[in-house]
C-alpha cells in the first residue's frame, strides 16, 4: 500500500511539531543556565583584574608595593608582603591544628571506629563544617583568645594571629577529616587483608597500608584546607586584629592583618577611601592575589584526588 | 615443661592467641589508638564546647529580653538594640536563593549530566563549575562590589544606596551558591539508573518528557538534600555581604515589598559580625543571642536535609 511507502513513515517518526519546539527551547533553557557558570568565572576575572589594573595605575611607581612600611591603605603604604605574611602565618598555625586533628579524626574513623560508629559520627563530624565563620570567630574572641592563648602566652595581645589560626583550623578540621576519610575508606579491603594475613596488626596495617595507599587523598585533604584556611574572612576580621593594616613581621602574639582581613577592612566602615588615592582599588588587587593563590591550590588538589580514583 | 604448667587453668584457645600474640602487649598499639580516638573527640568536643558557650550567655538574655530583642532595629545603644532587621533581611536573602540560585543550579546541573555531550566545552563547564565552588566567598564578595554595585548601582539601588541594596546582596549570594547547588544536584541526577531514562525513551517520550516524569522525581530527594545544605551555607555566610554594604543594615520597613528590594540591607549574620565587634558587654550579649538563633536555624535546616535523605534515599 501507498500508505507505508518510506517517507510517510519518517514523516510519523520525526513526530508532532509542537514536541519539537518545545524540546528546543527547554534545552537552549539548560544550556543557557549551564553556561552561566562560564559567564561567572569571566565576570570574577574581569572585575578583579580590572580594579587590579586600576590600583596598579593609580601607585606612583610599582616599587611602592614592597616598600618596607607595611600595610596601611590610609597611608599609601602598600607593601603587599605585609599580609601575604599574615595570611601565611594564620593558615601555618590552622594547618597545624586542622592537619593532625583531622587526618587522626578520619584514621579512626575509617580504620577503628565500627561501622555504625561511623555512620553516626561521620554525619556530626560534617555538621561541624556547617557552623558559620562568623560565629567561629565570636567564640574565638570569647574564649579561644582570653581563655587559651592568654593562659598559655601572657604576653598575647587581645587580638592576635594565634588565636585566630587555632579556630580557622578548628572551622577547617572537618573538611580535612572528611576528604581524607573519604580516600582511606576507599582503600580496597583486600589490602588490608593482606597485612593482616602477613600478621600485622591494625595500627601497622593502619600506618604503613592504608596511609600509604590513600596518601594522594590526603595530599589534596590537606591541599584543599590550606585553600579553606587562606580564604578565610570573619575569623580573621575579628580576632586576628590589625584593623587599620600591618608590618611585615612574624609573631603570632600580636595583631596581624590577612589578605581576607584587608580586603573587608578596605570594603567597609571607616577604610573606605573612595576618590584619587589608589587605596579603595588595593582591594581588587588582593582579591586578584587571593583568587589565584586558592585556584592553584584546588587545581592541585584536585589532580591528587584524580590520582586516587584512577588508582583504585 | 615450662609452657605446660603455665597452661594449667587457661584454655586452649587463649593459650593459642597468646602463642600468635606474642608474649607482650601492644603497647604502642593502644597509644596510637586511645590518640587517634583523641583526635576525633578534640574536633566533636569544640562543636559542643561552642554551643554550650554561646548558649549560656544567650539564654539568660533572650529570657530577659526576648521579645524586644526579636522586635528591635540595630541601635548603638543596647539597650535599644536588637535583630529584627537581620531576620528580615536573612529571609528575603533565602528568598532570592530559592527563585535564583534554584532554577539556574537545578537547570545547569539537568544539561550538563542529561543533555550535553562529552564533548571538550562539557568538560570545560565542569571543570569551571569545580573550581568555582573552591572560590573564597569573599570573592564573590568582590564580584558583586565591582558588578551589581559599580557596574549595575542605578539599576540595583539608584540614589542614595549607591547599589548596596537587598537585590544586590541577594544575587550576590545567589551567585555563591550556585556551583554546590550544581555539583549536587548533579550528583543526584547520576544516580538515578539509565534503565529507569531508557523506560521512557522507549514509549516514545522525548528527551525533556523524560527528564521531567522520569529523571527528576526520581532524584528530587538528593536534589532537595542538595538545596537545603545550599541554603544553610547561604544562611551563615557574612564576608560577600559586607563587601556589598550590608553593615550596621537599616533595612527598609517602610514602603512596599518591591520598594524594599533596592534599598540599604542587613542580615543576622553580619549584625552579629557588627555587635561582636562592639566593646560594650551588651552587644556581645546581643551577639550571643542572634548566634544561638542563628546555629537553631541552620542545624534544623541541616537536620531537614539529612531526614530526607534518610527518608526518601533509594538504592538502586
Amino acid at each position: 500500500m501507498a500508505d507505508l511507502s518510506p517517507i510517510a513513515s519518517r514523516v510519523d517518526l520525526t513526530g508532532d511539531v509542537r514536541r519539537r519546539r518545545r524540546e528546543r527551547r527547554v534545552h537552549g533553557l539548560f544550556s543557557a543556565a549551564a553556561l552561566l557558570s562560564i559567564l561567572i568565572s569571566i565576570a570574577i576575572v574581569f572585575s578583579l583584574a580590572g580594579g587590579a589594573i586600576e590600583f596598579l595605575r593609580r601607585l606612583d611607581g610599582l616599587s611602592l608595593l614592597f616598600s618596607p612600611s607595611g600595610w596601611y591603605p590610609r597611608r599609601n603604604f602598600f607593601d603587599v608582603r605585609a599580609i601575604f605574611v599574615g595570611t601565611l602565618m594564620v593558615s601555618t598555625i590552622a594547618m597545624a591544628v586542622a592537619a593532625p586533628l583531622g587526618l587522626g579524626a578520619a584514621l579512626y574513623l575509617s580504620e577503628y571506629a565500627s561501622p555504625r560508629a561511623r555512620r553516626k559520627l561521620k554525619p556530626i563530624l560534617e555538621t561541624l563544617a556547617s557552623v558559620p565563620s562568623v560565629v567561629m570567630g565570636f567564640f574565638a574572641l570569647r574564649v579561644i583568645s582570653p581563655e587559651l592563648v592568654q593562659t598559655l602566652f601572657p604576653t598575647a595581645e587581645f587580638f592576635n594571629a594565634l588565636a585566630a589560626g587555632i579556630a580557622v583550623g578548628l572551622l577547617v578540621t572537618p573538611l580535612v577529616a572528611s576528604v581524607a576519610e573519604d580516600a582511606m575508606h576507599a582503600v580496597p579491603h583486600a589490602m588490608r587483608e593482606a597485612s593482616y594475613g602477613l600478621g600485622a596488626r591494625r595500627k601497622a596495617t593502619s600506618v604503613r597500608v592504608v596511609v600509604p595507599a590513600a596518601v594522594s587523598g590526603i595530599m589534596a585533604a590537606v591541599i584543599l584546607g590550606i585553600s579553606r584556611a587562606i580564604g578565610e574572612t570573619m575569623i580573621v576580621a575579628i580576632v586576628a586584629g590589625g584593623t587599620a593594616g600591618t608590618d611585615v613581621h612574624f609573631s603570632p602574639l600580636v595583631g596581624t592583618q590577612t589578605m581576607t582581613a584587608a580586603i573587608t577592612s578596605l570594603a567597609t566602615g571607616s577604610d573606605q577611601v573612595r576618590g584619587e588615592g589608589p587605596g579603595y582599588h588595593s582591594l581588587f588587587f588582593v582579591g586578584l592575589l587571593l583568587f589565584l593563590m586558592t585556584l592553584v591550590l584546588n587545581v592541585v588538589s584536585e589532580r591528587f584526588v584524580r590520582a586516587v580514583r584512577k588508582a583504585y | 615443661m615450662a609452657t605446660r604448667t603455665s597452661a594449667i587453668g587457661t584454655t586452649a584457645r587463649e593459650e593459642v592467641l597468646r602463642g600468635l600474640r606474642g608474649h607482650r602487649r601492644d603497647v604502642s598499639g593502644i597509644v596510637f589508638q586511645f590518640l587517634l580516638l583523641l583526635t576525633l573527640i578534640v574536633a566533636l568536643a569544640v562543636l559542643l564546647i561552642l554551643l554550650v558557650n554561646v548558649a549560656r550567655t544567650a539564654i539568660p538574655v533572650l529570657q530577659e529580653d526576648g521579645a524586644r530583642i526579636l522586635s528591635s532595629s540595630y541601635s548603638s545603644l543596647p539597650a535599644n538594640a536588637g535583630i529584627k532587621n537581620g531576620l528580615i533581611g536573612s529571609l528575603y536573602l533565602m528568598l532570592f536563593v530559592i527563585i535564583v540560585a534554584f532554577p539556574l543550579g537545578i537547570g545547569a546541573a539537568v544539561y550538563l549530566e542529561e543533555y550535553a555531550r562529552d564533548t571538550r566545552l562539557t568538560r570545560t563547564i565542569n571543570a569551571n563549575i569545580r573550581n568555582l565552588a573552591g572560590v573564597p566567598a569573599i570573592v564573590y564578595g568582590i564580584l558583586g562590589l565591582a558588578v551589581f554595585v559599580e557596574l549595575l548601582g542605578g539599576f540595583t539601588g539608584p540614589g542614595t544606596t549607591q547599589g548596596k541594596s537587598l537585590v544586590t546582596g541577594g544575587l550576590t549570594i545567589s551567585i555563591m551558591v550556585l556551583p554546590i547547588l550544581i555539583i549536587t544536584t548533579a550528583e543526584a541526577l547520576r544516580a538515578v539508573p539509565r534503565s529507569i531514562r531508557e523506560g521512557g525513551y522507549g514509549v516514545g517520550a522525548t528527551r525533556w518528557e523524560v527528564v521531567r516524569s522520569h529523571v527528576l522525581p526520581n532524584a528530587a530527594p538528593g536534589i532537595l538534600t542538595g538545596s537545603v545544605l545550599a541554603m544553610a551555607r547561604a544562611l551563615g555566610e557574612t564576608a560577600p555581604l559586607l563587601m556589598v554594604g550590608a553593615v550596621q543594615g537599616f533595612l527598609a520597613t517602610s514602603g512596599g515589598f518591591v520598594d524594599a528590594f533596592q534599598q540599604r540591607f542587613t542580615a543576622l549574620p553580619t549584625l552579629i559580625y557588627v555587635y561582636t565587634k562592639k566593646p560594650q558587654e551588651e552587644f556581645q550579649d546581643l551577639a550571643a543571642a542572634a548566634i544561638l538563633i542563628l546555629m537553631v536555624t541552620i542545624f534544623l535546616v541541616n537536620l531537614t536535609a539529612i531526614l530526607l535523605r534518610n527518608r526518601y534515599e533509594r538504592k538502586w
